[in-house]
């Protein structure tokens, strides 16, 4: 039976994974629908659930430890990619989650998040974005939009913003997706897929704070608007969205361009999905699609395989005993030149 | 080797040699050999390289002297030597950086070949000081060395510049010579280093026969010293270095324990060799990681411990600083941890190489809220291992953070390493709790040690979640309650202090109450005990302790304290231990000895000052 794949007879349901902490978020924030996905998400798999643990930092979307019926670190402002990278690497067997935010992932923890990504320790890192600081109430983050009045910019930011997903391909991560808590359906397979990766996989997920950036993401993933300005991503099938599937994206002079489709037709610019490209620039080139000028695309970006940090870590360990034997405590004492007093 | 007696021998009890030149002239490694060597004959020793952080500045400039010192002797010694009865200048740079360490009448042997008009310049010379008067107060050899040296590789087909390059080993020949030492060994070395190139070897084991017999046939040499054995305890000893100690102990204490060892550090001197050493073991279930930073390289090891293994930070001061907060999440955490922080000058990036004990308030303070650690300090580089064993029993016992306080100073310093017998250790024993039939409680204590349960991630029906957030006794949930943050922060302070009763009581050498005792910590230990040892040693005046557990003070220090009419404190700073001695023990009169120069004491400035006081 492969465990990392959702069982045929699940023995979890939701219920197993929710801890008996009552849950302190505002009523409306989109992390209820995150940790209920995940909850879900997890109860599909026969893996015990003391065999996850999820590892934090500092921002609402950190709380999320607490609320899992499984193990949990929540540490420190933007360093829970380390406490996860070391856990994993002498406890390779455990599946560890990182939940981060936008200010924690990209701006106080921004150099942990690279460099985990870039070794490819295998975890699943979560960065839950709502452009925003949400539990210090309300100040410009690292994703906000150049201009955004806030608590903190009353003139407005004159910081531009940072596009999570970029610095993850910039990182050579060998997972990345992007999601949103409007669409569980959507987020569950994603986590299916993150879980499923060997490696660091790093999922985006568009939150909506509803107190500090109420409706942020609305207009690309409101009810209304949605169809027309999201675009999921296939491996392998031509970008096609609209409520009538009637539009597609071409590429024109290495630039996404939007325009009609007709299934008849036959396109030879159409853009065709690919997760697996060799080079990340097809990955890198669907960030630079941003409403409102483009739809926007959900799903995964790419997924590669490369050998993981932890797997390497351990192979070099094993490798070394092989080639010298298992240390011998009194020989390492005992070791370079000695000499005998009598 | 032939032993050409033709020169009178004088026998010296205890000789300091500083081995100085160019960083690229190989001191440190002709220093290394002459110690290997001196060790193998039976001497005992000390030393203390002195190098710059440049790792090449421009040839023949201050800046870039690297000098190497050892004392050995017959007796038993404590320090490098104050100040060199020999030195070695292979430039002019390195006799003007060096000329202040050496004894007024010692012996200079220079390099005369490059006592060059341009050389002389580089380092400041207006005239030629071999022959302007500067060294009328000592001996002067001036030996054209890497004139012979050209000559004596003549026939070996080397470059010009690698027969120039072995112009070090010249110079370790004819001190070979001087000192009566053996060659072989260091023959052996070289043939071993230079196997892929035996042309390089051949011509570095002639250079070494070269010098020797300069000191043989030349004239200016008319005596040769003998240095006996020294009457060390019987054992096996090697050479170690503080660095090598403490990356042997930590595998040693991780062994003992039956654990992992994880070392999650970022590269900064003077701590880089641990994170060396130990990557070079990994067959001792060693993992190192090199992080990101100091903060990731923490954050991994605090990753480590809650996964149930050794986990091990090592840094020096600035990373200290930037470990703080992660430092104040494992104690609210109650992890076991181990910080090492290798101690240099500062502020700041401060003077890199240089030596000083400056964290040990950062260490014990230098975190938000009250956060108190344990905190251990080795005496001599071979402490360390000792010491390593000890912080890792008491983090896993306390479930607690330990730091270890070494020095510059002692990570490069090296002496002879009396092996211990590791099977007669004690086993580390780690008890990961299992789930039973009563709720589990992550945060319930030993009621004799006040540790919480060290339970790993992975283990059935004891899923729990922990974090920095404040925590309700008990269960660990997150709690807001006043009077429980009280409790358990006066909690994690009494388990802490509790450590007291399990640690040896603080010893005292010489006269146990009286006029004075002479207190310190780390790696002063060495001069201090000098010291007292020149001054006391007929008479019982002076009483001297040291102290290796700086948090918590070992048990009956108010008494020692006490028992004196004055106690000194030398410290290599402006007076830290002594400001919480003198918080914690008024009415005794503390007097200080401080040293903020990025050297350590010589024996000469505590002697001097426990004289004052007499």
């Amino acid at each position: 039976m492969n465990v990392d794949q959702p069982a045929q007879k699940p023995i979890f349901t939701k219920d197993d994974f929710v801890s008996s902490q009552e849950v302190r978020w505002c009523p409306g924030c989109g992390d209820y629908s995150i940790l209920a996905t995940a909850q879900r998400t997890l109860a599909k798999y026969n893996i015990p659930r003391e065999k996850h643990v999820f590892i934090s930092g500092i921002g609402c979307s950190s709380r999320f430890p607490y609320y899992m019926n499984t193990y949990g670190f929540h540490t420190i402002h933007g360093r829970a990619p380390t406490i996860a990278s070391g856990l994993k690497c002498v406890a390779p067997d455990l599946k560890v989650w990182v939940i981060t935010g936008d200010g924690d992932g990209l701006s106080i923890g921004g150099n942990h998040l690279i460099h985990c990504m870039r070794r490819n320790i295998d975890i699943n890192i979560l960065l839950v974005n709502n452009q925003i600081y949400g539990l210090t109430k309300g100040q410009y983050s690292p994703t906000s939009e150049f201009g955004k009045v806030t608590k903190s910019s009353p003139m407005g930011s004159i910081d531009y913003p940072i596009n999570a997903l970029c610095i993850a391909l910039a990182s050579e991560s060998t997972f990345v997706a992007r999601t949103t808590d409007t669409d569980p359906r959507h987020m569950g397979m994603i986590l299916e897929r993150a879980m499923a990766h060997k490696g660091t996989s790093f999922v985006e997920i568009y939150q909506n704070c509803i107190i500090f950036n109420d409706k942020a993401f609305g207009p690309v993933t409101g009810r209304d608007t949605k169809e027309d300005r999201m675009v999921f991503l296939e491996d392998g099938k031509p970008l096609i969205f609209g409520k009538d599937r009637n539009k597609a994206i071409f590429i024109k002079r290495l630039q996404p361009v939007t325009g009609d489709y007709d299934p008849v037709k036959t396109y030879p610019d159409i853009l065709v999905h690919q997760e697996s490209g060799v080079s990340s620039h097809h990955a890198y080139l669907l960030t630079q699609m941003r409403y409102p000028e483009m739809p926007v695309p959900f799903g995964v970006f790419r997924a590669i395989e490369r050998p993981t940090y932890d797997a390497l870590l351990q192979n070099q360990v094993d490798q070394a005993v092989k080639d010298r034997g298992a240390g011998d405590l009194k020989k390492l004492i005992y070791g370079g030149q000695t000499w005998r007093v009598e | 080797m032939a032993m050409t007696h033709s020169k009178t021998i004088t026998q010296a009890t205890a000789i300091t040699v500083r081995f100085a030149g160019d960083s690229g002239d190989g001191m440190q490694l002709t220093g290394d050999q002459f110690t290997d060597t001196s060790a193998v004959m039976g001497n005992d020793f000390a030393t203390f390289p002195d190098y710059p952080a440049e790792i090449r500045a421009p040839a023949g400039t201050l800046p870039g002297v690297s000098s190497f010192q050892i004392q050995f002797s017959e007796a038993i010694v404590f320090t490098p030597g104050d100040i060199a009865d020999v030195l070695i200048a292979m430039n002019p740079a390195a006799l003007k950086v060096n000329l202040h360490h050496v004894k007024k009448s010692g012996l200079i042997i220079v390099n005369e070949s490059v006592f060059t008009e341009p050389n002389l310049r580089k380092a400041n010379y207006k005239t030629n000081p071999l022959n302007d008067g500067t060294l009328q107060d000592y001996q002067v050899m001036r030996v054209p060395i890497t004139e012979l040296t050209k000559n004596a590789l003549k026939e070996h087909p080397l470059k010009l510049t690698e027969v120039e390059r072995c112009k070090n080993f010249f110079a370790l020949g004819l001190m070979f010579w001087l000192y009566s030492r053996d060659y072989e060994y260091t023959f052996q070395w070289i043939k071993k280093k230079f196997a892929k190139r035996p042309e390089i070897a051949e011509a570095n084991i002639a250079a070494v026969k070269a010098g020797y017999s300069f000191g043989d046939i030349t004239e200016a040499f008319n005596v040769q010293y003998q240095v006996k054995k020294a009457s060390l305890q019987k054992g096996t000893y090697r050479k170690i270095t503080g660095n090598e100690a403490l990356a042997i102990g930590l595998i040693a204490g991780a062994r003992l324990a039956n654990k992992t060892l994880f070392y999650g550090s970022y590269p900064i001197t003077p701590a880089s060799g641990i994170l060396h050493e130990l990557s070079s073991h990994k067959h001792y279930d060693v993992k190192t990681f090199q992080a990101e930073d100091e903060i990731a390289a923490i954050g991994t090891a605090i990753g480590a411990s809650f996964g149930g293994q050794i986990a091990v930070t090592g840094t020096s001061g600035p990373g200290v600083c930037l470990k703080s907060e992660a430092l104040g999440l494992a104690v609210m955490a109650e992890l076991p941890l181990i910080l090492i922080d290798v101690q240099r000058s500062g502020p700041s990036t401060g003077m890199p190489t240089k030596t000083e004990q400056t964290d040990l308030l950062q260490v014990l303070y230098g975190r938000n809220g009250e956060s108190p650690i344990c905190v251990l300090a080795p005496q001599t580089p071979a402490d360390c291992f000792d010491v390593a064993v000890e912080a890792i029993r008491i983090a896993v016992k306390y479930m607690t953070p330990v730091a270890i306080l070494s020095e510059g100073y002692l990570a490069n310093a090296a002496e002879p390493w009396k092996l211990p017998e590791i099977e007669k250790f004690e086993k580390i024993t780690v008890v990961h709790p299992q789930k039973t039939e009563a709720e589990f409680l992550p945060y319930a204590r030993d009621p004799k040690t006040l540790a919480r349960p060290w339970a790993i991630p992975g283990t059935p029906g004891l899923e729990h979640r922990i974090g920095g957030l404040a925590k309700a006794d008990l269960t660990g949930n997150v709690s807001y309650d006043p009077v429980n943050n009280q409790k358990m922060i006066q909690l994690r302070a009494e388990k802490i202090q509790r450590i007291a009763e399990d640690i040896p009581a603080l010893e005292v050498r010489g006269a146990k109450s009286g006029q004075l005792l002479v207190l310190g910590w780390g790696g002063t230990y060495g001069a201090i005990y000098q010291a007292v040892d020149d001054l006391d040693k007929d008479s019982s005046r002076i009483g001297q302790a040291h102290l290796k557990y700086l948090c918590p003070f070992p048990r009956g220090l108010e008494k020692i304290v006490r028992s004196y009419k004055k106690v000194l404190v030398p410290e290599l700073n402006s007076g830290q231990l002594i400001m919480l001695l003198r918080a914690q023990f008024p009415g005794v009169v503390f007097e200080g000895l401080n040293k903020i120069q990025g050297l350590p004491f010589q024996v000469d400035e505590i002697r001097n000052k426990i004289k004052g006081l007499l």
